[in-house]
């Protein structure tokens, strides 16, 4: 069978043939994409936290230092892994560890580790700029009954926070649906390498790229309204249930009292 | 009058250079209710912050049953849970809903069941008139209303002494009176409590005990007869005269 002659033909010969092997290259940068975006959240997170762990006068001396040291160590990550290409850094860690440390790491674990620690980097100035926004009454309001700086944080602070980066933690998604295509350089098959693969085959290149234009676009679209809409079930809804006053009936009352809500678009 | 529960001796606070505190002396017994007044900038709310340890104090001492609240062993947190704090701007936990509000304390502090925990802010909650309001948040009720949920979660936490900072300060009028209301109501209970305000009418009425204070010291105390009938010092009487001949 021969190349047909115009554009949507050679698209859909092309997708007949590859829509596989382009779909299972899609398949992959969403699991990287996925897959490291959670766990460079899970490392800001982690980064994050301890970046603001408040250091008092009155602390020994044994904490300041050590927190001292784990904070420098901990700016050099955020700077090196935000200050390079994330093409250069994966070169130099597949092929770096191999040949500097003897390290044979697979590339998909590269491709991870990778992604998942430059996403950390972004993310873990994303998640102090976070935890500093949030009102210090609400850590006030916190220690003034009791609890310890973990439990403030993880049942008062933290949450708030990742209610706010959520816009953030969106951006990082796309930008890694987008710039997994850099693994490509390290071999790694997803939709960007199948794309270059099928376009040589029979030199289409503006027809390949078209359809990987096209994956990429839905992709991103898909996931950047997945997060708005579970933004929106974080926020809860506007309205809450009146109890009813009978102090004996554990359920909610008829009466629906709508409150205001604020940052939302739909205002009534 | 009953058992002494909190002893503030020569009490000191600096901010750097700048004295906020300066030999401060207060004892609290069971069932006081004391009122601290002064214009604003004299140290009421550091004062307030230095006996739940949002603040260090510099020098002195805060005794609480006879024990110094800075050793190195003592447990901050338990105690704090035990003299409950109730702020200007309420500090309500704006990612929970009222009664989660009133329930955290409860379950993390102080290691209650969550069914035990849930009937307790249940009970406060409906104290202070929000037993309707279990599932609103934060930010859907009005400034009072949060400021009684807000009463309704330390009071979960059964404390022993209540601080409040000034609680109807952020209020619009109308809204004053509601907290006022409970303010009462706890007093008339026997409620320790130690409140920092400007309603005159509140302080002289409902306290035991009322100190007022001028940069960082205390100026005059005494009976809220005495303070507000016949004041002996000149400031007081200028600080009062800005309220009463409004
Ligand atoms: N964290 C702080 N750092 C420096 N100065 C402070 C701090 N908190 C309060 N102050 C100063 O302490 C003084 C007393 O403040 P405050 O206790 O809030 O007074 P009041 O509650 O009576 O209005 C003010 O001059 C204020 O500027
Ligand atoms: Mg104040």
């Amino acid at each position: 069978m021969s190349l047909p002659d115009n554009f949507f033909g050679r698209i859909i010969f092309l997708l007949e043939r590859y829509g596989g092997s382009l779909l299972r290259g899609a398949g992959s940068t969403i699991l990287i994409a996925i897959v490291s975006t959670a766990i460079g959240c899970l490392i800001g997170f982690i980064v994050g936290v301890i970046q603001t762990i408040p250091v008092r006068q009155s602390d020994n001396i044994f904490k300041k230092i050590i927190l001292k040291i784990i904070n420098f160590i901990l700016y050099i990550y955020v700077e090196v892994f935000r200050g390079t290409p994330m093409m250069v850094q994966a070169m130099f860690i597949y092929y770096g560890s191999a040949t500097v440390f003897n390290i044979h790491m697979g590339k998909w674990f590269a491709a991870f580790f990778i992604v998942s620690i430059n996403t950390g980097a972004y993310m873990a100035e994303t998640v102090r700029g976070g935890i500093l926004s949030i009102d210090p009454g609400q850590t006030e309001g916190a220690m003034a009954i009791g609890m310890n700086h973990f439990q403030t944080m993880t049942s008062v602070i933290l949450p708030q926070a990742l209610r706010n980066i959520m816009p953030q933690i969106g951006n990082n998604l796309i930008i890694n649906i987008k710039d997994t295509c850099v693994l490509s350089a390290i071999s790694i098959v997803e939709l960007f390498f199948a794309t270059k693969s099928v376009a040589g085959t029979y030199y289409t290149y503006f027809e390949a790229n078209s359809i990987a234009m096209a994956m990429y676009l839905i992709m991103t679209v898909f996931f950047s309204r997945l997060l708005r809409w579970m933004e929106g079930k974080m926020d809860g809804s506007d309205s809450f249930d009146m109890a009813t006053t009978d102090t004996l009936a554990h359920t909610s009352g008829m009466l629906s009292y709508r409150g205001k809500k604020k940052n939302n678009g739909r205002l009534r | 009058m009953g058992q002494t529960i909190l002893e503030v001796s020569h009490l000191g606070k600096k901010f750097g250079d700048n004295v906020v505190l300066r030999d401060i002396n207060i004892s609290v017994c069971s069932g006081d209710v004391t009122s601290i007044i002064g214009s604003s900038g004299s140290g009421k709310s550091t004062l307030l912050r230095c006996v739940n340890l949002l603040e260090t104090p510099t020098s002195g001492q805060i005794l609480y049953y006879e024990r110094d609240i800075m050793d190195k062993g003592f447990d901050v947190p338990a105690y704090r849970a035990k003299v409950g704090m109730v702020f200007q701007s309420f500090n309500l936990f704006s990612n929970m809903s009222v009664l989660e509000n009133c329930v955290v304390g409860q379950v993390k502090v102080l290691k209650r069941h969550r069914k035990e925990a849930v009937e307790k802010a249940r009970f406060y909650l409906e104290k202070v008139g929000m037993g309707a309001f279990i599932n609103a948040k934060p930010r859907q009720i009005s400034g009072g209303q949060k400021q009684r949920v807000a009463i309704a979660r330390a009071l979960a936490m059964e404390p022993e002494v209540l601080l409040f900072d000034e609680p109807t300060s952020a209020l619009d009028p109308q809204m004053v009176g509601e907290v006022l209301g409970v303010m009462r109501t706890l007093a008339g209970e026997g409620m320790t409590m130690i409140v920092v305000t400007h309603e005159m009418a509140f302080a002289r009425d409902v306290s035991s005990h009322v100190v007022f204070m001028k940069d960082g010291v205390i100026c005059e105390e005494g009976t809220p007869e005495q303070i507000f009938g016949s004041p002996e010092k000149q400031e007081t009487r200028d600080f009062l005269s800005r309220f009463f001949d409004r």
